[in-house]
């Protein structure tokens, strides 16, 4: 009887275990999108956002790419997913992060084209390394740049 | 049916492995920090900040580690009715919910400095913050019901459905783009890091587990002993 | 010394993670161990208020089978 009582509750619990991960795995399907933190490049070039619509953009500082105004606090650059990229304009302070290869995320709105930022965030990988083996890693011509983490910005 | 849900033996080994545990939290801890500061090199990027990780890291691992204890000790209660699950799910929950705490509050003392901002609503940071209120919850619903037995049955059920929020927090930086990086240490060809940086992380680590696990002890003496206060109060009032 | 403390300006930062912890962790283990102290203390008192004899009975008949 006891037994019996057990593998009820066990058949029970497990059956509601699984009912509640569908149920979250269909919610967090629908949201799809939704979830995500940015749009990348190709989104903004391909589907021409709302010009009064404020969106996040994330993706790689182009190497080359940083243009700094004289005698004023704006930055020039352009943001790419290695397939797309999209012209960048921001005035104010910078995170320590941030440089040419490196991942950003920026919020802002799309005008004509051109993203007018209103916030910069910096976006690091995961590979962490001593500056030491870095120099040796340049010093042996190993060394590939921040582009090797590219899969980290947001290359999606 | 149990009037002293305490195996009285739990209670002896319990006391008597307290003080190893004690002691080798300390010992680890003394040399988890020691790495963290002495050994491990700063970072090419981040520099000195790196060293964060070294208490940011393990706290979150630990944070979704006791959710996962708990949930399973919530099972065995619910389903074995065994006196001793609910007892140490119970145990679990304050510590659990202090290392989540301290994942979110070095995690954002980290991302100030390198990402330029305390927070961002992505998804590793939310389903981080929902852990949180989880355990809140949890406690929260324990002590909710006059009837300690109800309380404790809700709170399982509520552990054992936010326990669907362990694979969500895990595979978050890899289903949306985040600002939060990609798992640095559970990835295909090991940590992508120097030994010397890896292994004061997981030294660290373990030192958060054999802390868990002395005041998990504590607060299971400290239970038993509260019940069977409570079984000789009510034979107090009952004259027997 | 003074250059170890700034952690090459990110001070702030690392000593506020690590004091927190402590703090937290420290907090938590000293609650913990005093709630277990006085409940003991409480028990101590009852189970001599109660008596060996009846203790001992109390503690064979509904023992400890779990």
């Amino acid at each position: 009887m006891a037994m019996k009582r057990k593998h009820k509750r066990l058949t029970f619990v497990i059956v509601a275990m699984a009912l509640v991960g569908v149920a979250t795995g269909l919610v967090l399907y629908a949201l799809g999108d939704g979830v995500s933190l940015f749009h990348s490049p190709t989104d903004i070039v391909t589907k021409a956002p709302d010009p009064n619509q404020s969106l996040r953009l994330g993706g790689l500082v182009e190497e080359g790419s940083v243009q700094r105004a004289e005698g004023s606090s704006s930055v020039h650059f352009r943001v790419t997913d290695l397939e797309n990229s999209v012209d960048v304009v921001y005035e104010g302070l910078l995170p320590d992060l941030f440089r040419e290869g490196q991942g950003i995320v920026t919020t802002g709105k799309v005008v004509n084209g051109t993203f007018i930022a209103e916030e910069v965030l910096a976006k690091h990988d995961e590979n962490y390394m001593p500056p030491e083996a870095v120099d040796a890693l340049k010093k042996s011509g190993q060394w590939q740049g921040d582009a090797q983490n590219a899969n980290t910005g947001a290359a999606k | 049916m149990h009037r002293f849900a305490n195996p009285t033996r739990f209670l002896k080994i319990a006391a008597a492995v307290q003080p190893w545990m004690a002691g080798l939290t300390i010992i680890l801890f003394g040399t988890g920090l020691y790495m963290a500061f002495f050994t491990a090199p700063p970072d090419y990027q981040q520099g000195e900040s790196i060293r964060i990780m070294y208490v940011h890291v393990p706290a979150a691992w630990m944070g979704m580690f006791c959710y996962a204890a708990m949930a399973v000790a919530s099972a065995v209660a619910l389903i074995w009715k065994h006196p001793l699950a609910d007892v140490a799910a119970k145990a679990t929950a304050p510590v659990g919910a202090a290392f989540t705490f301290l994942s979110l509050a070095t995690g954002s003392l980290w991302g100030k400095p390198m990402w330029g901002t305390w927070w961002v609503w992505d998804a590793r940071l939310t389903s981080m913050l929902i852990l949180l209120f989880l355990y809140i919850g949890y406690m929260a619903l324990q002590g909710a019901f006059d009837d300690r037995t109800r309380g404790a049955k809700a709170s399982a059920v509520l552990a054992l459905v936010g326990a669907v929020n362990l694979p969500i927090i895990k595979f978050s930086v890899d289903w949306w783009n985040t600002l939060h990086q990609t798992s640095s240490f559970m990835k295909q060809g090991g940590p992508s890091m120097p030994p010397e940086m890896w292994i004061p992380a997981v030294v660290m680590a373990v030192a958060f587990k054999t802390y868990y696990v002395w005041v998990l002890l504590v607060r299971i003496r400290q239970e038993l002993t509260a019940n069977k206060v409570r079984i000789l109060r009510l034979k107090q009032v009952h004259g027997g | 010394m003074a250059e170890f403390f700034s952690m090459g300006g990110y001070g702030t930062y690392v000593w506020t993670s690590y004091g927190l912890t402590a703090v937290v962790l420290v907090v938590l283990l000293v609650v913990s161990l005093k709630s277990l102290k006085s409940t003991e203390t409480t028990f101590d008192r009852l189970r001599a208020a109660v008596g060996p004899k009846e203790m001992k009975r109390m503690e064979t008949a509904n023992g400890d089978e779990a």
